[in-house]
């Protein structure tokens, strides 16, 4: 691996050639990255992806279609609702099952929280990478009352488990409203004071405004979704373009980077449109516990799902991109193929492209923006 | 947030609430105790290299005075040692409460022990000298580290006669063997035959090497001001109240002030400056390779330049030990005959000198440690460009503006004294500001200010 | 557009090598000759009433009974908002396709991942090798008839069922702690079924 590596760098013997991990003090999960430097500029930055690849998909084919759920969470476990709802709407969609009401609103309520969390950590650890350790603080902070919420919706802090094909797995605790929305109200306010400790300080924005710009072009033509590809300008949301689930009922903004205090694309604005992000979650929300209707919380699903012969693609706005599940059902119990397409698959593919030129300082800036978890790349 | 606990906490046993005030009473008998016998000892020990007795001879006067000066010089790196653990201490609950934690809470009461805890584990660690490293440079690294750390305690100006060594060119001294420092990082990071310690170390070199020049330009200003490059008489010339400091009677030397605290931030490799040891992009940049006591040595040296920072900071702008309404002559009254031991009034006036002096540091030292805890850090071609683009020329222009405004002060004298009464009020309008704005943001959130929460 | 005037605008344009569209078995698709995907992604991109600006996916399916192996394409526009699922069939015994890396370059990690998990080379690919799988691996796992190799470079892939081996601690610790005097259990340890609740080592 060395020597292929080697000879696609042309080292000659000035440059150096650092390998950026596969074990990263940040949370962004074990990625090598391969890099050729001259002093502090960057030539070129190869990743060097599979540390954790749990051949998840080949898993997919040989536990049925309800034993694949939990394996869902490990797909993405920093953001573990969506790759549930993924799949659980690809099966579905198969089976051509209509899923109650009720369950379409938990499941809309449970991923933005979802998204929440999930923000939490990236804008958190971006800010740690950047060198300020107190944000990430303050939003695992917030996290762990998030962790707790969802402890007592589905039992778990982490891999949740809890979506189901047909619908959701169990429904909302007593007093699990109330305490939502005293959250969101004391969340509302943490956001304001995570903008004014961290977003405009000026250090912060010195090190992110203009750094790793990544036009809406390019971005399209690597297959960036998501906050990524907002934050280069494409107005895009699954949520409100291709709505699915229960998303047609609320009404939310779409943060679109448009340089807030640089260029359209560069790491602030991928930062800043997931801050944003969360402000519109926690307002979804809010409008969906409103409007919770009542019912049940899962349909009628056979007892052994065996759907027909055929294929079905869902896509997922994740927290992290575009969460495709593309199914295929020869007819048996057991899949033919399941396969997850997710966000931080194709953005790390795009770190070759845009490495060279920036320092040794930006790729990390690089990296964090563009919210990369390894379970994500490498199932 | 979260429910409350089913059933409440059980009430603590009677011999827990013993051991609770046992260890209560180690750590308050270790936290009071080792500065305050380290503190004594300095008190106690530094006029004697000026008291002749009387009545003995020239061979054992020199003999007292030699002696006394061993041990002071032991007792004065010990202080260094035991005031870089502490830091550590003070900063890690400081930063654990400014990011909802707990921190450490312990080894002892509020964790206090730690950094005992922390130094005896390096020691006992392996010490590992990478093959492929140049052993006698790698061996060699952390000792001048610590050697530039711990002679500028020489000159530091602990209280009115407290002080090991004042030098005619105390300032020159301190700013010439910091730069002892930077020998230790270079060798460090080049020795240790790593990629990442070699990064480290260039970025480490071409740091302390830049900001060398606004400290040094910035630390002329006071030496103008005074007139001589002795620590003592730079604190002599200023006077005890906030208006008769060098950094608020003079308007560039406020500019200088903070030009030369950004400078020293640079130099202590603290955050926004703290590249070399960028924990997430290099790991510990030159120090990656260090293991047990040559790590301990690093460690000890960064945080007892905080103290060092801040002292010579506080000597040079923010008027030292003096006291306020203690005038010069006062110590000179109380200190009798040359030749005898004074008496308990001099002595009583050296204790308020150094409290006020260590009041004055520790507050600075707490500046640096909220700053860490506040701010990113910047990346190197920024940190390059601000020492050279906007430090090094406002301290050439403060420089400058300092020569004509000591012409202004010979000629017109009242001016300092307007200044300084103006900027100590506009100093005190602007902190009053910055309070309310503090609590209007913590309650903005939904919280309150719990002193009782510690 | 719909599914069906996306797929009329490609026959059009490229008439017998676009097969016909699939019955809709939930999914659409429609089969495109391997020598012509190219042309077909190239037309399906830069078409103005096509748009397909984004690769959604690009995966492979393993068919052993039919002896093909489907590469999957899937397109979408942001644009005009449709979408349509393109197959390859290749040779299962030796699969090559076209690479579609010129049209959409997010489509060079994804068929790096589908040789790497299924065995199908790229023509024209830039940096064919694999991406999940360290480079020394043998065999293709995603396919149907993938055997493990036994291990890699000295680990083991095979482990005692654990609950036997739980029961043969429990044994040995047993007769340790009961003297000579007891007879020693047997030996053997009995069959791997999970024991009733509650019996843990």
């Amino acid at each position: 691996m060395e020597r292929l590596i080697l000879r696609r760098l042309q080292a000659d013997g000035e440059e150096m050639i650092l390998n950026f991990g596969p074990q990263h003090p940040s949370t962004h999960g074990v990625i090598n990255f391969m890099v050729e430097t001259d002093g502090e500029v960057i030539r070129k930055a190869i990743p060097d992806v599979g540390y954790l690849h749990r051949s998840i998909e080949k898993i997919g084919e040989q536990v049925g279609y309800p034993g694949f759920m939990p394996f869902t969470d490990r797909v993405d476990y920093v953001a573990a609702m969506f790759p549930n709802e993924g799949y659980a709407i690809a099966v579905e969609r198969l089976l051509k099952l209509e899923v109650p009401p009720r369950a379409q609103w938990l499941r809309a309520i449970s991923c933005e929280l979802c998204r929440i969390a999930s923000h939490l950590i990236s804008v958190g650890t971006m800010a740690m990478d950047i060198g300020a350790f107190t944000p990430m603080l303050h939003g695992v902070r917030e996290r762990e009352t998030l962790n707790d919420l969802m402890e007592a919706l589905c039992g778990a802090r982490l891999t949740y488990n809890y979506h189901r094909v047909g619908g959701v797995a169990f429904d909302l605790p007593e007093g699990w409203r109330d305490r939502t929305l005293r959250f969101l109200d004391h969340f509302d306010r943490f956001l304001v004071e995570f903008d004014r400790l961290i977003s405009f300080n000026e250090v912060f924005v010195k090190r992110l405004a203009g750094v790793a710009v990544i036009p809406a072009e390019l971005a399209t033509d690597y297959g960036l979704s998501g906050p990524n590809l907002r934050g280069s300008g494409v107005d895009w949301d699954l949520r409100r373009d291709l709505p699915y689930a229960a998303y047609p009922n609320f009404r939310f903004q779409i943060p679109v980077g448009k340089g807030f205090v640089g260029t359209v694309g560069d790491a602030f604005d991928r930062y800043y449109v997931r801050c944003l992000e969360m402000g519109e979650s926690s307002k979804i929300v809010r409008q969906a516990l409103e409007t919770l209707p009542e019912g049940e919380f899962m349909a009628k699903v056979p007892r052994r799902i065996k759907p027909e012969a055929g294929e079905a693609l869902s896509r997922v706005e994740s927290a992290r991109g575009e969460m495709a599940y593309y199914v295929v059902s020869d007819g048996t119990e057991k899949a033919a193929r399941v396969r997850v397409r997710t966000g931080s698959f194709t953005a790390m593919g795009i770190v070759d492209a845009i490495s060279p030129g920036l320092m040794v300082a930006d790729l990390v800036a690089l990296i964090a923006s563009l919210d990369v978890v390894a379970p994500e790349i490498d199932r | 947030m979260s429910q409350p606990l089913a059933q409440p906490l059980a009430e603590p046993s009677p011999a827990s609430k013993r051991r609770a005030r046992g260890v209560l009473g180690l750590t308050l008998a270790v936290g009071v105790g080792l500065p305050g016998a380290l503190f004594g000892l300095i008190v106690a020990l530094s006029p004697l290299r000026t008291i002749v007795p009387a009545g003995w001879s020239d061979g054992e006067v020199f003999l007292l005075h030699a002696v006394g000066l061993v041990v002071l010089a032991v007792v004065l790196v010990t202080f260094g040692a035991v005031i870089s653990g502490m830091s550590v201490w003070w900063e890690m609950r400081v930063s654990s409460r400014m990011q909802s934690r707990v921190g450490y809470n312990r080894v002892g009461a509020g964790g206090f022990l730690q950094w005992i805890a922390d130094a005896v584990k390096l020691l006992l660690k392996e010490d590992l000298v990478p093959a492929e490293a140049d052993g006698v440079l790698f061996r060699a690294a952390p000792y001048f580290v610590i050697v530039g750390f711990a002679l500028t305690f020489v000159v530091l100006p602990f209280g009115q006669s407290l002080i090991a060594a004042d030098l005619d060119v105390g300032l020159f001294y301190v700013l010439s063997v910091t730069a002892l420092v930077v020998v230790g990082i270079l060798l460090a990071g080049w020795s240790s035959n790593s990629k990442w310690s070699l990064f480290g170390g260039m970025r480490s070199a071409a740091q302390v090497i830049s900001y060398e020049i606004p400290a040094g330009l910035a630390a002329m200003v006071p030496v103008l001001m005074a007139g001589s490059l002795s620590m003592q008489t730079i604190i002599q010339r200023q006077g005890a109240w906030p208006w008769q400091w060098n950094a608020l009677t003079n308007p560039f030397a406020l500019v200088a002030f903070f030009v030369f605290f950004i400078a020293q931030l640079a130099e202590g490799n603290r955050t926004p400056f703290d590249l070399p040891e960028a924990e997430s992009e290099l790991v510990a940049g030159y120090l990656s390779e260090y293991s047990s006591f040559r790590f301990a040595i690093y460690f000890l040296v960064e945080w007892g330049n905080l103290w060092v920072m801040s002292a010579v900071a506080v000597t040079l702008f923010l008027g030292g030990w003096q006291v306020p309404g203690v005038g010069l002559d006062v110590y000179e009254a109380a200190r009798g005959a040359a030749g005898s031991i004074p008496g308990l009034g001099w002595w009583g006036l050296q204790v308020l000198s150094m409290l006020v002096f260590v009041a004055k540091t520790l507050f600075l030292v707490n500046v640096i440690i909220w700053i860490r805890w506040t701010l990113p850090r910047i990346r190197v071609d920024q940190m390059m460009s601000l020492c050279w683009k906007y430090l090094v020329p406002f301290a050439f222009v403060c420089f400058v503006g300092t020569l004509f405004w000591q012409l202004l002060v010979t000629a017109r004298p009242w001016a300092a004294l307007a200044t300084g009464v103006a900027l100590t009020g506009a100093g005190l309008v602007a902190t009053f500001f910055f309070l309310r704005l503090t609590l209007r943001n913590v309650s903005a959130v939904g919280d309150r200010v719990d002193l009782t929460n510690w | 557009m719909t599914v069906q005037e996306v797929h009329e605008r490609l026959l059009a344009r490229f008439g017998d090598e676009v097969g016909p569209l699939g019955e809709p078995k939930v999914d659409p698709f429609c089969v495109v000759r391997a020598a012509r995907i190219v042309d077909v992604c190239r037309f399906a991109k830069e078409d103005p009433a096509l748009a397909m600006d984004f690769l959604e996916d690009l995966t492979a399916l393993d068919w052993p009974k039919r002896n093909v192996i489907e590469v999957v394409y899937h397109l979408f526009s942001y644009r005009h908002r449709h979408a349509i699922v393109l197959k390859v069939e290749a040779d299962r015994a030796a699969p090559r396709v076209p690479t579609v890396e010129g049209v959409w370059r997010a489509a060079t990690w994804f068929e790096r991942e589908v040789y790497d998990l299924f065995g199908v080379e790229f023509a024209g690919h830039s940096d064919l090798r694999r991406i999940l799988l360290p480079d020394d691996w043998i065999g293709h796992p995603l396919r149907k008839d993938y055997q493990e190799a036994g291990g890699y470079r000295g680990f083991d892939n095979v482990r005692e069922n654990p609950l036997v081996e739980l029961r043969r601690l429990d044994e040995r610790a047993r007769a340790a702690a009961a003297p000579a005097t007891v007879p020693a259990p047997a030996a053997t340890p009995p069959a791997p079924v999970p024991p009733a609740t509650g019996e843990k080592a």
